[in-house]
């Protein structure tokens, strides 16, 4: 196993499938010459040359909706999103072409695109550079929405996502680039659709995805040390499709679940889960079904202040011991 | 009709002279079925048998026709929501459109599309787009893909007068010329976005093409009202983009007979019954291409007749089809939403990718 950062796992897991399909291109801003505005890309142009990896203008409803209609065709681009804040200029691209084509033409077509970047606040950007689309794009059937947490599973989903026929919104962390997680050496690759648990647990259930995991760890750890409560963290991966069985199964074994994610609360993936866990789980219930998401409001600047609108250890492992 | 006289040197561009009389015959059947084909469908949304919009190709017939009879094996298009002229000039059966504007689960989409989301990919085209201008980036997709693969050929990406001042439309020329694409995008220009007039909604009120400068893309202007015309201009933009993977864009200056859509109330109010005669009497591209044929003599007017009357027979039997289809079960709804969940694949087997309670 290597040591890799989440940047670098992704990288990895993007020049394999250069290497493994030649219909494979890379097309974003600043993601060849540049190096990638975030690194991600770093050395591929020098490997791979200007038919592989492709910088594009500032366009993003121009550039993605070609690389949909590129992917109609049979190239399976990989769209670099500087940030997914971003998507919302390409929203209608994204939403209706890559969404609903298939549909719209009766099967006919499929769109075997992948568009990645980073979804999250916490980074003193201001409200515009700090969105988490995910539940938006998830609320849209034809469209697959990704989150990977740690960089062993961002190379295994990368992978997954680019052979995968149908479109998928690969959403990232900024946060997450340079840190660092074993990586099997060995290729591997990782379903979509299949949640981790990322720490076992009896007595009371934390459903996370992207970075929001790493905050359950950390508020888990504390919970065992300090208050005897032994947590179990299930790392959704993948929000659409969506494995309700891992889910399920944790809140029949612990009867509390609390859902943490970095999405806003109205409408958010916590709303989902708290909704699922419900229904279908409801007799397995000892408390109420809790849910913390990003304060609700606007991704504020201010650097100090930020770090509060985000979920914290502190508020997860409040929110737990009003649960027990 | 007077435009006549205008054009036979183009009846003798090289790309007409070789036309046999039986290509020049099949273009009048096909602009007479495209106008049957509407006319029929007219009637019977105002019969109540079809849902949504019906944005109706009467009048724009050389254009599609025209263009597309350029077109060869490598060679793509995709349109607008106005889209059943250029789904029967590829070669769509009636019927299968029929049945997709009847709802019905023999249409071309299964009746999952309607009216302005036609498809047939088996025949390159890749759409029948609702959204105005959406289509662009998706023509200089399949133009990038087409280059990718180091394949001659072009895609025609069609729009409307209106669609030019969508964003989507720029970003997608400053991408076309900037990569070289194989791709020609084809204003037609029918004089009206909806109710605006042109001059009410473009600050280039002359030439719409000519916005192709600002992006070092070849650009031309010419009329659809006959099909020599518009065959002998547009082939060489299908050559610029095969032979040379260069973008163009052609403003072909066309008109509809009827509204925006068929949902249209004022169809009659932004333009006066006179100038709607007037290209009836003056400008219609079939009256033109069959006075072509006639005085070149190669029908007789009883061989018009016949072709129209085959077109209305062909769209009533269109009608038939749809009307004895099947509609689509309740349980189609929840088909073809995801390729690896229509295929069974492994990936469709791993968690939930529907969320109905």
């Amino acid at each position: 196993m290597a040591l890799l950062t989440y940047r670098e796992a992704l990288r990895a897991g993007l020049d394999e499938e250069l290497a493994r399909d030649e219909n494979v291109v890379i097309l974003g801003e600043e993601v060849a010459q540049y190096n990638g505005a975030y690194k991600v890309t770093e050395g591929l142009w020098k490997k791979w040359g200007d038919r592989r990896l492709v910088d594009t203008p500032i366009s993003e409803a121009g550039f993605i909706g070609m690389g949909i209609g590129a992917a109609m065709l049979g190239l399976r681009p990989v769209m670099e999103l500087m940030f997914w804040s971003f998507a919302y200029v390409a929203y209608d691209q994204i939403v209706n072409n890559a969404g609903c084509v298939r549909y719209m033409s009766g099967g006919l077509i499929n769109v075997p695109i992948v568009i990645r970047g980073p979804a999250n606040g916490g980074t003193n950007v201001g409200a515009t550079h700090s969105h988490t689309p995910e539940n938006l794009l998830a609320n849209t059937p034809g469209l697959k929405v990704v989150t990977p947490a740690t960089a062993a599973d961002a190379k295994g989903l990368i992978k997954t996502a680019i052979r995968d026929n149908d479109p998928v919104m690969f959403m990232e962390n900024t946060l997450l680039y340079g840190e660092k997680w074993e990586v099997p050496d060995e290729e591997y690759l990782i379903p979509l659709g299949l949640a981790d648990v990322k720490r076992p647990g009896k007595d009371f259930t934390l459903v996370a995805h992207g970075r929001a995991v790493l905050t359950c760890l950390k508020a888990a750890e504390r919970l065992a040390a300090e208050h005897n409560i032994d947590v179990e963290v299930v790392d959704l991966r993948s929000i659409r499709p969506l494995d309700e069985e891992t889910v399920l199964a944790s809140v029949r074994k612990t009867h509390r679940a609390l859902v943490v994610n970095e999405n806003k609360p109205f409408c958010g993936v916590g709303a989902e889960l708290a909704s699922l866990i419900q229904e279908k789980a409801f007799d397995d219930l000892d408390a109420p079904v809790g849910r913390i998401s990003s304060v609700d409001a606007p991704a504020i600047y201010s650097p100090t202040v930020e770090r509060k609108q985000l979920p914290d250890p502190d508020r997860v492992i409040e929110k737990v011991l009003q649960l027990c | 009709m007077n435009t006549l006289v205008d054009t036979p040197a183009l009846a003798d561009a090289a790309i007409n002279r070789g036309l046999k009389k039986e290509e020049k015959v099949r273009f009048l059947r096909d602009m007479c079925r495209i106008r049957r084909f509407e006319q029929t469908s007219l009637k019977y949304y105002n019969l109540g048998k079809m849902g949504g919009f019906l944005h109706l190709y009467t009048g724009q017939e050389a254009v599609a026709v025209g263009t597309i009879s350029l077109l060869g094996p490598n060679d793509h298009v995709i349109t607008a929501y106005r889209d059943h002229g250029h789904a029967l000039a590829v070669g769509m059966t009636m019927e299968e459109c029929m049945a997709e504007l009847f709802g019905r689960a023999t249409g071309c989409s299964k009746g999952k599309g309607g009216s302005m989301h036609f498809f047939a990919p088996d025949k390159r085209y890749w759409g029948g787009h609702g959204i105005v201008a959406g289509q662009t980036p998706l023509g200089t997709g399949i133009a990038y893909a087409l280059k990718y693969k180091s394949i001659k050929g072009c895609c025609l990406c069609y729009l409307g007068d209106g669609a030019i001042n969508q964003g989507t439309f720029h970003e997608s020329l400053n991408l076309a010329g900037l990569f070289q694409l194989p791709v020609v995008y084809v204003i037609e220009n029918n004089g009206y976005s909806m109710g605006t007039s042109l001059k009410r909604s473009s600050a280039v009120r002359d030439n719409l093409a000519q916005r192709a400068e600002g992006y070092n893309i070849a650009w031309d202007v010419f009329k659809g009202e006959d099909l020599y015309e518009v065959r002998a201009k547009t082939q060489e933009a299908v050559q610029r983009a095969r032979e040379r993977s260069e973008p163009s864009i052609l403003e072909i200056q066309t008109y509809r007979y009827y509204g925006h859509s068929v949902a249209d109330a004022n169809a009659k109010k932004y333009r006066t019954p006179e100038e709607i005669e007037r290209y009836k009497t003056e400008h219609d591209p079939i009256q033109i291409w069959r006075r072509h044929l006639q005085d070149e003599g190669l029908i007789a007017e009883a061989d018009y007749e016949e072709i129209d009357r085959q077109a209305k027979y062909e769209a009533n039997q269109a009608v038939q089809f749809a009307e004895e289809s099947p509609l689509p079960a309740e349980a189609d709804i929840m088909k073809d939403v995801y390729y690896e969940v229509d295929h069974q694949t492994e990936a469709s087997r791993q968690g939930t990718h529907f969320f109905n309670s």
